[in-house]
């Protein structure tokens, strides 16, 4: 039972890190750019989740909604603010500032919120489910972060299947000029893009402050980077990609923790990456960049 | 009045001045060809026109209203589309949503109806139509990106290099597709490289020789200039 309760731990794991990934590469796959200041976005929504169901008593629901459209407005007007100016510059300068965002939203939180840690309470407040007479429990948490990003992964695809800001974004993508002549404000759906990013985020937050209960101002950053890492494992620019690569990685960081050691987990996780793009630089799911000759 | 007019305009790269003082005017119905060498400033005119360059100075006018500062996405909606360089159809996209984008300002029964007339013209097209863009032939590739460019119902349509990278009987193939579309009224402003197809389809031409109008006229007689024949058309 305990690797069957293992591998459960690890695809709702990974299922939030594949919906923090899907932000990265889809604004990667749009902006042609790393946006570090990804991982910072869930402690936000963390924190703006904690306060409503804490402070104003809200139900839990309203607090995920309230996450959700408070970074979702964060993920617009950081890109308006911050990476737009930039449009034309190198991605270095870029990159740079993207990190230096990340160190403003979490050093804004300390100073906000003070460095004690919160401790978060559930926002799927129902009883664990157990199976095989108590051999076997999962939490309800674990049930919703998984229902949650099978939700979202089947929406995404529809949107961008299927809907005509699905479709522009995807032309976008591929060539900004080509998608201007057809009529598509690309600025706009750059916006678009980061408002569904920063959305994601915020429920990532709160899934995972809901099954790992404790709150500070840099909450947001290991988990950035592992679903960045995820988002490279699986082809950055792939949205299926960004799915598998960070539920391999969940399960792959919770079966480290369990039978090799908590300490070598993180360790392991990264020398994955590493083997991986040795042999697939484009990841698992990536395209092969085409060179022209 | 004149349907597209430009006048003294100056675009430039940074510090190279590509387009130096050209003015040119397109009459509603004409085909009227830009000819011209490699780096004549040929292609920088159109993407200006399309809003892609921002032009240092000069005047744009389109049906009366001037052009200069509307953003290339606002384009489409005035009735001006480009079918650009090198095609840039999205790759990754089939043929059918590389159409749909073509008629992304256009409502969905719209581009219902144009899909039915660009398959009209480009049956081609309608048998690839769940064929991602990339998997295309030359060929096919301009046709589509031809296509995409009439999904938006233009007044007028910018061609650029049309021809280029295709075998002869195709460009052929392009340039009847071309006065077919012009004969139905489009309106038709067309950059290319192959002087004697572009002047033998085309009303009027401009010959552009770095940044600047050398000569222009009635494309027949440009077709038979000494002058151009010997520049343009190999003797």
């Amino acid at each position: 039972m305990g690797f069957l309760t293992n591998l459960i731990n690890g695809i709702s794991l990974g299922s939030v890190y594949a919906i923090i990934a899907l932000g990265y590469t889809m604004v990667y796959g749009i902006a042609k750019m790393l946006n570090f200041a990804h991982g910072d976005v869930i402690m936000v929504g963390g924190y703006v989740c904690f306060f409503a169901m804490g402070s104003l008593g809200l139900p839990p629901l309203v607090g995920v909604l309230l996450a959700v459209i408070a970074c979702t407005c964060l993920g617009i007007v950081v890109e308006r603010l911050a990476y737009k100016p930039l449009r034309e510059a190198p991605s270095l300068a870029v990159l740079i500032t993207a990190i230096g965002v990340s160190y403003f939203l979490q050093n804004s939180a300390l100073l906000l919120w003070g460095a004690d840690p919160k401790a978060f309470a559930s926002v799927v407040p129902f009883p664990s489910i157990t199976l095989f007479n108590g051999q076997l429990t999962i939490s309800s948490v674990t049930i919703a972060t998984v229902l949650a990003a099978a939700i979202i992964m089947v929406a995404l695809t529809l949107f961008t299947t299927k809907t005509k800001m699905g479709k522009a974004m995807r032309a976008c993508s591929e060539d900004k000029g080509a998608a201007e002549l057809m009529g598509i404000n690309v600025n706009s759906t750059i916006s678009m893009v980061f408002a569904i990013g920063s959305g994601l985020a915020a429920i990532a937050g709160v899934l995972l402050c809901s099954a790992y209960p404790t709150l500070v101002p840099t909450t947001g950053s290991m988990p950035g980077i592992k679903a960045f890492t995820a988002a490279v494992l699986g082809g950055i620019g792939s949205i299926p990609g960004a799915a598998l690569g960070g539920v391999l990685l969940g399960v792959i960081e919770i079966f480290a923790k369990a039978y090799i050691g908590t300490q070598l987990a993180d360790a392991i996780v990264f020398a994955v990456l590493i083997v991986v793009l040795l042999i697939r630089p484009a990841g698992l799911l990536g395209k092969e960049i085409r060179e022209k000759v | 009045m004149s349907m597209l007019k430009i006048e003294d305009l100056n675009v430039y790269y940074g510090s190279i001045h590509a387009v130096k003082g050209i003015s040119f005017e397109v009459e509603e119905g004409e085909i009227v060809t830009l000819i011209g060498a490699n780096g004549a400033g040929k292609s920088t005119t159109l993407n200006t026109v399309a809003g892609l360059l921002k032009p240092r100075s000069g005047f744009i006018e389109f049906e009366g209203e001037s052009l200069v500062g509307v953003p290339a996405h606002k384009m489409v909606s005035k009735g001006i589309a480009l079918c650009p360089e090198g095609r840039r159809i999205f790759q990754d996209m089939t043929v059918r949503e590389n159409l749909e984008m073509g008629a992304f300002t256009r409502s969905d029964r719209e581009s219902l109806e144009m899909r039915t007339r660009v398959y009209e013209s480009f049956p081609r097209l309608k048998e690839r139509r769940t064929q991602a863009g990339g998997t295309l032939s030359g060929g096919e590739q301009q046709m589509l990106a031809m296509g995409r460019a009439l999904m938006s119902k233009p007044k007028l349509m910018m061609l650029d290099e049309p021809s280029m990278g295709l075998a002869p009987i195709l460009v052929k193939e392009i340039f009847d597709i071309i006065k077919e579309l012009n004969d139905q009224g489009t309106t038709i402003l067309l950059v290319e490289q192959n002087a004697s197809m572009a002047l033998s389809i085309a009303d009027r031409a401009y010959v552009l020789e770095t940044g600047r109008v050398s000569m222009s006229g009635n494309a027949n007689d440009l077709l038979h200039d000494k002058r151009v024949r010997e520049a343009y058309l190999g003797g």
